[in-house]
């Protein structure tokens, strides 16, 4: 049963606040509004410990006021959808704009740039909330029920689950632009807890994540990589100290990559908090790494038809043979460096327009995974990651670490309490293969990475 | 720094609030309870919210936004064994929660059960205040706070480049109404400035952040931490950082300043005390109660009842006052955190521990300002002790894996210490340790506990909550620290 509250049609309600704005004195205004339905449900060691399922939504507007010198802006949220919340709602905006400053770069695209990608760019699936409760708690149980039969030491569970969420996006501008979408989502995943021979814990996990259910690959596959994942943990060492090879798995390594896109936006080049600021057209990593941020690929996770501030999505090559191409800007950004948006806003109800990735990845290369590990005499392979330690503004990166140790090209024993330390202007630069096993597990994917220089800190 | 708990004031009428503002009566409530028992189940809960919030930002010396938001919501929660029924709406009509009562009912299988006829108001403090006015149109202090601290960064060193800073604030009225009879509201005020900072010179830039705040009114911040004394921070350490040098690689001797720092604590022992996981048995310290886990000189508390703290609750997300409760003593691991459903089924106190982000979100255990007692030893004698180590006063963030017991804690300020003097400040590191073993390592505790400004968000199952954490000087003999350096 969805919860979902559909009495009013959103894309006039987004208009309708939007002319509201401009009669009460705005030069221009945005307007977003949201809803969506939550589902989820986890089973542990056999049984339903939590069902929720709900649904909420909520709109936000964000008003421009022309100056001499600029504009002054502000934003107001509110999840009130009465005539007296709306009201609320424009009136408190435009009050709030009176005491922001006049900014010359702050205001809507240029009337050129708006507009959408047209044609299904299948993000949303009717499917998703199509099985009942029953069922969609089955899954559930049968990700958790296989990764509890794949070996006696696997004894306790942190539970599975499934997970379904859909949603509707409105937005609407004062330049007449005017869209909307559905997106779906559903994850099964499973957390299995296993014993090691000195009574020590490890956990792992593993999932799938898919726009449809018929997308999603089978319970008992995700149960059986989950205990898998957890099982290769037992038993871990720790690293002596040492400069050593690491290859990143996949899953480890788009973190990686998010931290390329995260240096390339337009607000950290044009404060110079970046490394990467003022580095366009300069060589920032070995030339076997291609980075593009894709927002149209059809039913990717980061796919939409428009971006944050209605311009339509795009491709945008950030690094190509080793070289930077691109920043990645919004309207605001694309203005403070005297250049054009890339279509990379991102919004939330309230705020400005931050900047935000769709699919972003890194180019396959043409190594098997395998021959990537036996091209390491001794190294490290790292299967997870722990806490921040990432520092855009020097590229210094340091990190909590486990994975498994390379000996002569094979995999061998379990380590961790280790960290891998690094800077990013030097790893990206030490990227000395990449493995052409590139698979979209959510919207930033990469493959397996091997970079040399860094620094294992352990015993 | 007060820590001592507050005296119990009358309560606020809070419950009028929801009465006025969205009819929700006595009858209502126990309607709705009566209808989330409607499938059976052994308890069920009424958590509504009504958030107002606030935020302005200075950047480049322009006040390039400012918004405010409300949002109001109720979820209802049916308890069944082990089994947790969960729905909201942001919609509180009669028949949206009722409709939600009737979801969160699915839970279980069974005859009906009734409420307990009647509430009975939990008696709480007041920690801090609570304003009648849910949004303040009036912007022009807060304004101020944010172009002094814009003024201040740069008045600090000409290398100061770049200046952000933000004031936000919230206000969020709760009340909870639950079939066992309990019933509580609150209003709880939440307010933060931030300084960020970065500083160049010919040859690097480096970043400084600084902020602070708690539950508390604008005033705080024009009397007891200014935005001059946030920003100076800020400005010092990026300025700092420009001199820094590459942080060490391996295991040595770590001294911790006071205060922040007591993440340590937060990362190493505090999640894995929350009684979820030991319930549950996926906790690395599952089964120790009674057992070493520390330095003998090491007691943990998590207090809920400290005037003003960002952590600190008059009353939890479930309807119980908070508590202080004793995690570490003298080494000898004491308690859990318990929330009601874990208190239940482990037969143990109900230390109100209860949180959620918001009425979206089902409770959980959850610290509320986590902190180590103070030992005997001056700061510099602890400094004075150290061959070669490091000294790290400030972080940026932790992170733990609660089962393997592995966690991380990164610094953003930090110096090596050679032959018991401090010397070059270093550059980001992340420290990494094993929760149950690590504290066994403190072998000098300071005399000078301090908690920290108000900056902690902690983060659970994809739920955020504000806490708190503080601690002496303590020496570590021994921590690993993820630097490149020798």
């Amino acid at each position: 049963m969805s919860t979902a509250i559909l009495t009013t049609d959103l894309s006039s309600l987004a208009a309708d606040i939007v002319s509201r704005a401009l009669k009460a004195g705005a030069s221009d205004a945005e307007v977003t509004v949201r809803e969506g339905d939550e589902f989820s449900t986890t089973v542990r060691m056999g049984e339903v410990e939590t069902l929720k399922e709900s649904g909420s939504r909520g709109m936000g507007l964000r008003v421009l006021i022309a100056t001499p010198n600029g504009h002054r802006v502000a934003s107001t949220s509110s999840s009130d959808f009465s005539a007296e919340g709306i009201d609320h709602l424009v009136s408190g905006a435009l009050a709030l704009a009176h005491v922001t400053s006049e900014d010359p770069f702050a205001g809507l695209a240029d009337p050129g740039e708006f507009g959408k990608v047209e044609g299904d760019l299948e993000l949303y699936h009717e499917d998703v909330y199509s099985l009942p409760t029953a069922d969609r708690i089955d899954f559930a149980r049968r990700a958790e029920a296989a990764a509890l039969a794949a070996d006696t030491r696997i004894t306790n569970s942190d539970g599975g689950n499934f997970d379904a969420y859909s949603g509707r996006k409105v937005f609407a501008n004062s330049r007449g632009f005017a869209g909307e979408y559905r997106s779906s989502s559903c994850s099964i995943s499973a957390t299995p807890i296993a014993l090691g021979r000195n009574g020590e814990m490890q956990r792992d996990y593993w999932y799938t994540y898919a726009r449809s259910l018929k997308r999603l690959d089978t319970p008992e596959s995700v149960g059986a990589e989950a205990a898998r994942r957890t099982l290769r943990r037992l038993d871990a060492r720790r690293a002596k100290t040492q400069q050593a090879p690491i290859v990143f798995a996949p899953e480890i390594a788009r973190s990686i990559i998010g931290s390329i896109f995260e240096a390339a936006t337009g607000d950290a080049v044009y404060r110079g908090a970046s490394f990467l600021a003022g580095r366009l057209g300069e060589k920032i990593a070995a030339s076997s790494v291609t980075v593009i941020d894709d927002h149209t690929i059809v039913g990717g996770f980061g796919t939409s038809p428009f971006d944050g501030e209605g311009l339509p999505s795009r491709r945008t090559v950030v690094v190509e043979r080793g070289v930077l191409t691109n920043y990645l800007l919004n309207t605001y950004t694309a203005r403070k460096l005297g250049m054009k948006s890339t279509g990379n806003a991102s919004r939330g109800l309230a705020g400005n327009p931050g900047t935000g990735a769709g699919n972003l990845f890194l180019a396959a290369g043409d190594m098997p995974h395998d021959e990537i590990i036996s091209g390491v005499q001794s190294g490290l392979y790292v299967t997870e990651l722990l806490g921040p330690g990432i520092n855009l503004v020097t590229g210094d990166y340091s990190r909590g670490a486990s994975g498994l140790w390379i000996e002569n090209g094979q995999l061998t024993y379990p380590v961790q309490e280790i960290t891998v330390a690094g800077n990013l202007q030097q790893m990206f630069q030490n990227i000395t293969a990449i493995g052409n096993d590139l698979v979209f597990r959510g919207s930033v994917a990469s493959p397996t990475l091997r970079i040399d220089g860094m620094t294992i800190a352990g015993e | 720094m007060t820590l001592s708990p507050s005296t119990p004031a009358a309560v606020p009428q809070h419950k009028k609030y929801f009465l006025d503002k969205f009819g929700i009566t006595e009858r209502l409530l126990e309607r709705c309870l009566g209808e989330a028992l409607s499938a059976g189940g052994d308890y069920a809960d009424l958590y509504f919210e009504s958030i107002a919030s606030t935020s302005i930002g200075i950047d480049e010396s322009l006040v390039k936004s400012a918004s405010q938001g409300v949002s109001a919501g109720c979820g209802v929660r049916v308890l069944s064994g082990e089994r947790t029924g969960y729905a909201y709406t942001d919609d509180l009509s009669p028949d949206r929660l009722l409709r939600a009562a009737r979801t969160a009912a699915l839970i279980a299988s069974g005859p009906a059960k009734q409420p307990v006829q009647g509430f009975t108001e939990t008696k709480t403090p007041s920690l801090y205040p609570a304003p009648a006015v849910d949004l303040d149109s009036d912007l022009s202090a807060k304004l101020d706070l944010v172009m002094r601290a814009d003024k201040a960064a740069r008045a600090y060193d000409p290398r100061i480049t770049q200046v952000r800073a933000s004031y936000s604030d919230e206000l969020r009225r709760i009340l909870i109404a639950a079939s066992d009879g309990t019933f509580a509201s609150d209003t709880q005020p939440l307010a933060r400035l931030n300084v960020f900072v970065l500083a160049k010179d010919a040859e690097r830039t480096a970043r400084g952040t600084s902020g602070g705040g708690g539950r508390v009114e604008i005033d705080f911040f024009q009397t007891e931490k200014t935005p001059e004394h946030f920003a100076r921070e800020a400005a010092r350490q990026a300025i700092l950082q420009l001199g820094a040098v590459a942080a060490p690689a391996g295991e040595m001797e770590v001294v911790l300043g006071p205060g922040w720092p007591g993440v340590l604590l937060h990362e190493a022992v505090g999640h894995g005390l929350e009684a979820d996981f030991n319930r549950r048995k996926t906790s690395a310290f599952a089964g120790l109660i009674g057992r070493p886990v520390a330095g003998p000189r090491v007691t943990v508390v998590d207090n809920g009842t400290m005037p003003g703290r960002r952590g600190s609750l008059n009353v939890d997300d479930e309807g119980s006052a908070t508590h202080e409760t004793v995690l570490i003593e003298n080494g000898i691991l004491k308690g859990y955190l318990t929330d009601k459903l874990s208190a239940r089924l482990m037969d143990m106190p109900y230390t109100g521990n209860g949180r959620r982000e918001s009425y979206q979100q089902i409770p959980m255990p959850r610290m509320t300002n986590t902190y180590m007692l103070a030992g005997d030893d001056a700061p510099e004698d602890i400094l004075r002790s150290v061959k070669r180590g490091l000294y790290a006063v400030n972080f940026g963030g932790g992170s733990v894996d609660i089962t393997s017991g592995k966690f991380v804690f990164s610094a953003s300020e930090a110096y090596l210490i050679e032959d018991g003097k401090i010397t070059a400040p270093v550059r980001d590191a992340t420290l990494i340790g094993n929760g149950p073993e690590a504290l066994k390592y403190v072998s000098m505790v300071g005399s000078d506990l301090e908690l920290d400004e108000g900056v902690g968000t902690c983060g659970k199952d994809g739920q955020s909550v504000p806490v708190g954490v503080g601690m002496p000087t303590v020496k570590l003999d021994k921590m690993t620290v993820g630097g490149t350096g020798r």
